[in-house]
């Protein structure tokens, strides 16, 4: 156990590192953040100072050693627009993110697994056909068309809601909405499939053939079973909860981390960039990390290859 | 006659408008072995898993089932729990994957001792060990902490045969129970179940493709032929004397043991499709007896000599019957 876990933790960190790297690399190769902040037609030598100030004119290389040198001190550099650390610009957006990502993770696990599992218990009959055309048009409908949908018939039409800010909770009613339908969706389809998988294997007949009502089966006997693929997903949501609404926060000019980043990227605010792949990155592999022990828990075949190899 | 243990008459099975049962008479006896025989997809397996009703839902039953004058097909849920492991128990062909991967086997059988027998706690532990014991069951008591997939085939197979007894049923429904094993540790099940028998005076089924198996174990044979029983008889009458064309050509088909060595031979064609039954015999295609008359309706099962009935207007020379045999009083 402690074996695999050190394996994982070593795998976690250098995936942490490439993640880095990439968008170090890409950050700089596809735009000028002196050009970008400054604007194209500031003088050459204020551009100039800017470039020297940030050091952004030494060689790539060295720069990406100095960055590195930094991380290792808890240092993620400064925003090139207004010169605060870009740790506590980001993680001053994180609540605001939470705000809806977490009560849409609700809405997804209470929604979408009953309705995966009620969908897969009356399979074919007309609620099933009901949830899969729902489920289906959840998760193909992009979530800045489903945002604008609302807006369109809460916020415009019927007027209850406002269309996006921050003022109060009110505001949160509709992103909450639009990033917990198009979860539901995608976990129910999957709640769906994994229960019908389990449904149809011996072990099920198994446990009717002795007189197991068959109530007391499906919980008992096919939930089990069919909570470990589910986990995946719902690991997946978790590990999403910080980087999951970039397009909802956009579409309703909710200030999260979210929009923090495309506005970070569309400047080249590199550290800012950077440290919210950073945040992300890591959030998604912790999210991973339990996911798989969670496996463990779940699914007693997985737990000897976890003694063994990771 | 006593009244048999279950009594299966007319039982006809169709899964989306395609028949796998048609028009099934079976019964068994207390205490009796009998074995239903046929190649696969010729219902035996349907056959008793429509009686216990662990059919899909899209399966379209009819007929019936009686256990002891209970009407099993068509019973509702509270009376088809108490029946299932506690009065019928079965088990099945993959024992790997019959067993719930995610729950230890002592749970898995003393969910069964809780149901059947209100056994909680440690006492159900205890039964769980004894009869892990009773099926040979290697160092019972750690086994009762493993799970499924650590331990074999063979092992799993013992754990489902403990889980069968534990309502202590009387009939034991075995649904190929050998076919997924090696052939050393098919004889030891076949012997434990023999053993079971004679220990606890259960009826046991045996549902097999395997003539070998069934000779073993069985007093009784019924050989099914596209959703049919055409041959009904004593296991040993069935090896000297069978009567139905379909279970001479089984028997041709098999290596002889003795004498010289000669071509196995095959029947020709192959089982009909379901959706292509023809309306008469549904061997008649491949009969080397066949006749017009064949063709006509499907043959009843009637008697050709006592306690011997075969499905066939032309049964087999071993028997010295008359070509048109009379109607089977019901």
């Amino acid at each position: 156990m402690l074996r695999f876990l050190s394996l994982r933790l070593g795998r976690s960190l250098l995936t942490l590192v490439l993640v880095v790297t990439f968008a170090f690399v890409v950050l700089r190769l596809s735009g000028d953040p002196a050009l970008l902040i400054m604007s194209a037609d500031a003088p050459p030598e204020a551009i100039a100072a800017f470039r020297r100030a940030w050091g952004l004119d030494d060689p790539l290389w060295v720069q990406y050693v100095r960055y590195f040198g930094a991380i290792f001190q808890g240092d993620l550099g400064n925003s090139m627009r207004d010169g605060r650390s870009a740790i506590s610009l980001v993680g001053e957006r994180i609540p605001a993110t939470l705000a809806l990502t977490v009560p849409a993770l609700l809405i997804k696990l209470c929604l979408g697994i009953p309705a995966g599992v009620y969908a897969a218990l009356h399979r074919n009959s007309l609620a099933d056909r009901a949830v899969m055309l729902l489920a289906v048009a959840g998760f193909t409908v992009p979530s800045f068309v489903l945002g604008l949908l609302l807006v369109l018939l809460f916020a415009v039409q019927l007027g209850w809601l406002p269309s996006g800010g921050q003022e109060s909770w009110r505001h949160a009613i509709l992103p909450v909405i639009t990033l917990g339908l198009g979860g539901a969706a995608v976990l129910a389809r999957f709640t769906r499939s994994a229960m019908l998988e389990v449904l149809g294997q011996p072990y099920m007949r198994t446990a009717l053939a002795k007189g197991v009502p068959w109530g007391v089966a499906v919980r008992g006997h096919a939930l089990p079973n069919a909570a470990i693929p589910t986990v995946t997903i719902v690991g997946f949501m978790i590990g999403s909860l910080l980087a999951g609404a970039v397009v909802v926060e956009s579409v309703f000019s909710w200030p999260g981390v979210g929009r923090l980043l495309v506005v970070a990227v569309a400047n080249r605010d590199l550290a800012v960039v950077q440290a919210i792949l950073l945040l992300v990155a890591a959030t998604m592999i912790t999210a991973n990390l339990v996911v798989d022990l969670l496996y463990g828990v779940l699914d007693p075949r997985l737990r000897n290859g976890m003694r063994g190899t990771a | 006659m006593v009244e048999p243990l279950v009594a299966i008459r007319g039982l006809s099975v169709s899964f989306d408008g395609l028949p796998a049962l048609r028009g099934v008479d079976l019964t068994v006896g207390r205490g009796e072995a009998v074995a239903l025989v046929g190649e696969s997809g010729c219902g035996k397996s349907v056959t008793w898993l429509a009686a216990l009703g662990l059919l899909p839902a899209k399966a379209r039953v009819s007929g019936s089932v009686t256990l002891e004058g209970t009407e099993l097909i068509g019973a509702p849920p509270a009376v088809l729990d108490r029946v299932r492991g506690g009065r019928i128990a079965m088990i099945f062909q993959d024992p790997a994957s019959s067993l719930n991967p995610v729950h230890r086997i002592g749970r898995q059988i003393a969910e069964a001792l809780r149901l059947h027998r209100g056994l909680d706690g440690r006492a159900a532990r205890e039964e769980a060990r004894r009869l892990l014991d009773q099926v040979g069951m290697p160092d019972a008591r750690r086994r009762l902490d493993a799970f499924p997939h650590e331990l074999s085939g063979g092992q799993n197979q013992r754990v489902m045969i403990a889980m069968a007894l534990a309502g202590r049923p009387e009939m034991l429904v075995a649904d190929e129970p050998t076919t997924a094993l090696d052939v050393t540790i098919q004889a030891q099940i076949l012997e434990l179940l023999a053993e079971i028998r004679r220990d606890t005076g259960m009826a046991l089924v045996l549902v097999s493709h395997d003539l070998g198996v069934v000779a073993e174990t069985c007093e009784r044979v019924c050989v099914m032929y596209a959703g049919r029983i055409v041959e009904e008889t004593a296991a040993d009458k069935l090896f000297t004397g069978p009567a139905h064309p379909y279970a001479q050509g089984l028997l041709a088909a098999l290596p002889p043991m003795t004498g010289p060595r000669r071509p196995l031979a095959a029947i020709p064609g192959g089982v009909p499709e379901p959706w292509a039954m023809p309306r008469g015999c549904a061997f008649a295609p491949r009969c080397p007896r066949r006749a017009e008359a064949c063709e006509a309706a499907p043959p009843p099962l009637a008697e050709v000599a006592p306690a011997h009935r075969a499905a066939c207007l032309y049964p087999g020379a071993a028997a010295v019957v008359s070509p048109v045999p009379a109607m089977v009083p019901a």
